[in-house]
């Protein structure tokens, strides 16, 4: 692994700056400095609007800034091409979503499999693999249930199973409990502490301080502007 | 991704969608069947007519004694013969663009040998004949020189002839009696076939020219050196109309027609005769043509329709695909390889239809019916290329999308 010993992720005076030039031009995000380590469990918190939805795309390869400089896992990302970060992404960062997006036409473990088409997983260890991440969020047992017929919570594991299929050392949650009530909430909050006790990195991306609480270190982002708060 | 994923991906989502895909498939069936029973019936024909063409001979072009007038009635093509050995020579030796030419007369005649008997037509010929038409032998000779010249007592029969006089006897060297002339038969002349009117070109007996003049007593009806006809071989097919234009020009000189004059004589080209009776079928296969093309491209517009609604609809999973790690040429390829799953489909169900119907329209009208696999492979190319034209712009859109957009849309 590149850079095995240093930051998992480096973000150095990072902006974003929508429309530049013009009248609506917004600054969405304003030289923000940011370092987080293999293993770490980190919260951004913020508003709607302070920015962190902008950061998270950032974060997650899915968008490039228009100032400064982001190191994944020792790749400078500022300035590669569109297919170069979507293998990126599908090697370094497992996504979860707050509305889970799965496909409603497939099973959860065919939603599991979906991305290792694009890998180079030999076609034969696929199922396997699937299984095996799923049965990681303990349900084995509904591999052949369509997303309609699970709960709000199991959505969300198979989602999860999802995003540990490529086996990235990133997961990165945008508000991964905000459609599911306390109890499943806490469930699903259960498994990325688990996650993280396993040495995976996880970045949060949340409003709710109860879920930040579960978060080693926590970041505020305030008008494009990023903090740490000590607790 | 192997070709194997991008496959799969595309039958998945084609079975999500079973019933909009069969009917976006349908232009392209129909379409595609079309294409089929086009190309099967211009083949057809295009082969029939070559087969025609070449037992008729091609270069041929005939030359008939025109209308005479008996008192003020003008008779028919033939009634009087105004054609003359002397002209068949002259159109031989004169007109660079003529290779062949014989004068021939013409009867209807009874043939008996032994106890059999058949009416038939006796033909007395020169031997340029022969080769104009393309006549081959099955056995015995040809006719000599000198039997030409001797008015010799022999004659050369066709396959009808030959099967009612002598049934599976060798008739070689028996003798055929033509109004009580004894004729020794020759040779025996291979098949020909039907005609490109439908008649039967082996009903026949041939003499030499002078036999038929000087021996037989219908023959002898017609004068002095009078012929009804003369058949020509031009020198190739290019030359043909050359050689009707001269041909026309050396008769009204040699038979002193005023300027102001009607020919006493026809020229007809059989070639083109044949030709103008294909013009139908040619007209059937170019409207099938038309209908073809639009179809195939009503149905590729509708491929593309319906991609870009599968785009837009399923935005939110281009999103997610991108999102886990689908670069722009992935996502393209599931997107070209459904429209192109469409039309393939739709091409092979439509070449199965259009074999069909190639059969069943070549049944039902008569129409010659040639199905070769380059038709099958035309075609496939042809639905092939449907998916990839019209399956380009919406693969290119679903690619370019922006996957943050993409994932937030509804």
């Amino acid at each position: 692994m590149a850079n095995a010993g240093g930051p998992i992720i480096e973000i150095e005076a990072l902006g974003k700056t929508y429309a530049p030039g013009t009248e609506a031009e917004v600054r969405a995000l304003r030289d923000v400095t940011l370092t987080i380590g293999r293993g770490d469990y980190a919260a951004i918190m913020g508003a709607s609007g302070s920015g962190k939805t902008t950061l998270m795309n950032l974060i997650g390869c899915l968008d490039t800034p228009t100032t400064g400089r982001y190191r994944l896992d020792g790749v400078d990302v500022s300035t590669l091409d569109v297919t170069t970060r979507a293998h990126l992404r599908r090697d370094k960062i497992g996504f979860v979503f707050q509305s889970f997006q799965l496909l409603s036409r497939l099973s959860a473990l065919e939603n599991v499999m979906m991305p290792l088409v694009y890998g180079s997983t030999p076609r034969g260890e696929r199922r396997a693999r699937a299984l095996a991440a799923l049965a990681s969020v303990g349900l084995e047992a509904r591999a052949g249930h369509r997303p309609t017929q699970l709960s709000g919570g199991q959505q969300q594991r198979v989602a999860i199973a999802r995003a540990l299929i490529n086996d990235p050392p990133v997961l990165l949650a945008d508000e991964p409990t905000g459609a599911l009530d306390s109890k499943t909430g806490a469930d699903v909050l259960a498994l990325f502490d688990g996650l993280c006790r396993q040495g995976r990195t996880v970045i949060l991306i949340t409003h709710d301080a109860n879920v930040a609480a579960h978060a080693g270190r926590q970041f505020v982002m305030r008008d494009g502007e990023i903090s740490e708060s000590r607790p | 991704m192997t070709p194997r994923d991008v496959v799969q991906l595309a039958m998945e989502s084609l079975r999500g969608n079973l019933l909009r895909s069969t009917l976006t498939a349908l232009g392209v069936i129909i379409g595609i069947s079309a294409v089929i029973v086009m190309v099967a019936i211009g083949q057809g024909t295009k082969s029939e007519l070559d087969r025609v063409m070449s037992s008729l001979g091609s270069n041929r072009l005939e030359v008939m004694s025109g209308a005479g007038r008996a008192g003020g009635a003008r008779m028919g093509a033939g009634s009087m013969p105004t054609l003359t050995e002397g002209d068949a020579q002259a159109i031989k030796r004169e007109i660079a663009s003529v290779a062949y030419s014989s004068a021939s007369v013409r009867m209807s005649a009874q043939a008996v040998a032994g106890n059999a008997n058949w009416a038939s037509t006796v033909l007395g010929v020169e031997a340029d004949y022969f080769t104009i038409n393309n006549w081959q032998l099955a056995g015995g000779d040809w006719f000599a020189a000198r039997d030409y010249v001797g008015a010799a007592k022999s004659v050369l029969i066709g396959q009808t002839v030959r099967k009612n006089l002598f049934g599976d006897e060798d008739p070689i060297g028996r003798t055929i009696r033509i109004d009580r002339v004894p004729l020794r038969v020759a040779g025996v002349l291979a098949v020909k076939g039907q005609g490109g009117f439908g008649q039967d070109q082996d009903d026949v007996l041939f003499v030499p020219l002078a036999t038929a003049k000087r021996r037989l007593p219908g023959g002898a009806r017609i004068q002095g050196d009078f012929v009804q006809q003369i058949t020509v071989g031009a020198a190739s097919a290019e030359s043909v109309g050359e050689a009707e234009t001269a041909i026309t020009e050396l008769l009204r000189q040699r038979h002193r027609i005023q300027a102001a004059g009607q020919d006493d004589f026809q020229v007809r080209n059989l070639a083109e005769i044949i030709q103008t009776r294909s013009e139908t079928t040619r007209l059937m296969s170019m409207l099938l043509a038309a209908v073809a093309t639009i179809s195939l491209i009503v149905g590729g517009i509708g491929i593309m329709n319906i991609m870009l609604v599968s785009v837009t609809e399923r935005i939110r999973e281009i999103g997610l695909r991108m999102a886990v790690g689908a670069g722009p040429l992935e996502i393209q390829l599931q997107f070209l390889a459904e429209a192109m799953a469409i039309s393939l489909g739709g091409g092979a169900i439509g070449i199965a239809l259009g074999v069909a119907g190639a059969y069943l329209a070549g049944a039902a009208t008569a129409l010659p019916v040639h199905l070769s696999p380059g038709v099958i492979l035309l075609a496939t190319g042809f639905s092939l290329a449907t998916g990839l034209f019209f399956g380009y712009y919406p693969a290119r859109k679903a690619a370019q999308l922006d996957p943050i957009e993409a994932l937030r849309s509804e």
